[in-house]
C-alpha cells in the first residue's frame, strides 16, 4: 500500500465518521393505525346487495360496483360475503312506487330479482336523490335482512359520468438557457379536457332491524386531455381504486404506511 | 453596594444556570438517542417511554417533542401526537422536518377527526 493511498483511506475514514457523528435525523417508517369507522361484531356475514346508479350507460356501474365490493370485503374484511344475485334498486323503488295502492310493502323477493342496471335512460345525478327514499324503508330492509340472516346491508347509490373541463392549467415545463442548463417553470395553457367523475354514497343497514347504521359520500373525478381517448370502464377502475380503502375502512381497521423523521 | 451586588448575584445565576441546562439537554439527549435505536427496531414502546422521559427532562427540547408525536402517531394516539408536534413546532418554528412531519399527520388526523365529527 502507497502513502498516498493510506491517507486517501485514512481521509475516508475520518470524512464517514465525521458524517455518521453529524447525522441529527433518521427517517422511519410508520403504520398509522386507523380504527373501523363501524362496529361489525354484531355481524357474521356481509350482503353487497345493489345500488342506485346512475350516469353513463357505457359501464354497468351498479354490476361492477357490487362485484368490486364483494372481491375486495372478501379478501379484506373478517365477514363472510353473501353471494346474491345483483339488484338494480332503481327498478326495485319503481316497482315499489307501482304497487303503492295495491299493497303496503311488496316482498323483497319479489322485488330483487332484477339485475344489472335500469332499463330506464341513463339517470341524473338529480334523479337519483328521487330515489332516496329506499333506503329509509325500514321494513323493506328488515325484510331482506330476514331473508339472508340478519347481515350487515351494504347499499347505497352511484353517479358515474364523462365529464368536460376545459380551462387554463398551469403545469411545468423545462426550459434550457443558453449554456445548456435545465430549469422549470411554470406554464399557463388553454386546455380541453374530458374525464369522468364518480359520486358514491354507501349506506350501511342493519340487517336485523332494517335501519341506516351509517353513511360516507366520497366524490372523485379524473381528467385527460381531450385527444387521449381512456376507455369508461378502465376510469371507473381508476377511480373506485382511490375510494375502496376508505369504504374498506369502515368496516374493518387499516393501517397506513409512511415514513417521518426523528430527530436527535 | 446593592448596586455592585446586583451584577454579581445575576453572574453567578447565569453560571449556574446555563451548566443546569446543558446537563438537562445532555440528560435528555441520551433518552432521545436511546429511543431512536430502539424505535428502529420496531419497540415503539420502549421509545414512547424514552421520549416522554425526554421531554420531562427537558421541556424546551424541540426533537423530542418531534419523536413523541411520531411515536404517539404509530400508537394511534391521535390528540397526543396532535399536541406534541404542535409543541414542537412552537419550540422550533423554522424547522422544516418537524413541519413536514406535522404536515404528513394532519393529512390523516384530519381525515379520522371530519369522521368522527360526522
Amino acid at each position: 500500500m502507497t502513502v498516498r493511498s493510506a491517507v486517501a483511506i485514512a481521509s475516508l475514514t475520518l470524512a464517514l465518521a465525521v458524517s455518521a457523528a453529524c447525522v441529527s435525523f433518521y427517517e422511519i417508517g410508520i403504520e398509522t393505525p386507523i380504527q373501523a369507522k363501524l362496529d361489525t361484531s354484531p355481524f357474521q356475514r356481509v350482503l353487497v346487495l345493489g345500488f342506485v346508479a346512475g350516469g353513463t350507460k357505457d359501464v354497468d356501474v351498479n354490476s361492477e360496483t357490487v362485484r368490486l365490493l364483494r372481491s375486495q370485503l372478501r379478501t379484506k374484511s373478517n365477514l363472510k360475503v353473501i353471494d346474491s344475485d345483483v339488484v338494480s334498486l332503481v327498478d326495485v323503488v319503481d316497482k315499489l312506487k307501482s304497487n303503492v295502492g295495491t299493497a303496503a310493502t311488496a316482498s323483497p323477493a319479489s322485488t330483487s330479482n332484477a339485475t344489472g342496471g335500469s332499463k330506464d335512460d341513463a339517470k341524473s345525478e338529480k334523479d337519483l336523490e328521487s330515489y332516496d327514499s329506499i333506503f329509509a324503508d325500514v321494513a323493506y330492509w328488515k325484510k331482506l335482512g330476514e331473508e339472508y340472516q340478519a347481515p350487515l346491508i351494504v347499499t347505497g347509490s352511484i353517479y358515474f359520468a364523462d365529464i368536460n373541463k376545459s380551462g387554463i392549467v398551469e403545469r411545468p415545463q423545462e426550459v434550457y438557457d443558453q449554456l445548456g442548463r435545465r430549469t422549470v417553470v411554470s406554464v399557463r395553457q388553454w386546455m380541453d379536457r374530458k374525464g369522468f367523475a364518480i359520486a358514491p354514497k354507501f349506506i350501511f343497514i342493519d340487517g336485523r332491524t332494517g335501519t341506516q347504521l351509517y353513511t360516507d359520500s366520497y366524490r372523485e373525478e379524473t381528467l385527460y386531455q381531450s385527444t387521449q381517448n381512456t376507455p369508461a370502464l378502465s376510469s371507473y377502475f381508476e377511480l373506485m381504486d382511490r375510494l375502496v380503502p376508505g369504504f374498506l375502512n369502515t368496516l374493518s381497521s387499516q393501517k397506513i404506511k409512511s415514513t417521518r423523521v426523528l430527530l436527535k | 453596594m446593592r448596586a455592585r451586588t446586583f451584577p454579581l448575584v445575576l453572574l453567578a445565576l447565569f453560571v449556574v444556570a446555563v451548566p443546569l441546562s446543558a446537563d438537562r439537554r445532555s440528560d435528555a439527549k441520551e433518552q432521545v438517542e436511546f429511543g431512536i435505536s430502539v424505535a428502529n427496531k420496531g419497540l415503539w414502546t420502549e421509545a414512547t417511554s424514552r421520549w416522554e422521559k425526554a421531554v420531562e427532562i427537558d421541556p424546551t427540547y424541540a426533537a423530542a417533542w418531534n419523536n413523541l408525536g411520531i411515536a404517539y402517531e404509530q400508537g394511534g394516539k391521535f390528540e397526543e401526537a396532535n399536541k406534541s408536534y404542535n409543541k414542537a413546532i412552537q419550540l422550533d418554528p423554522n424547522n422544516q422536518l418537524i413541519r413536514q412531519n406535522y404536515d404528513l399527520f394532519r393529512e390523516i388526523y384530519d381525515r379520522t377527526k371530519r369522521r368522527r365529527d360526522r
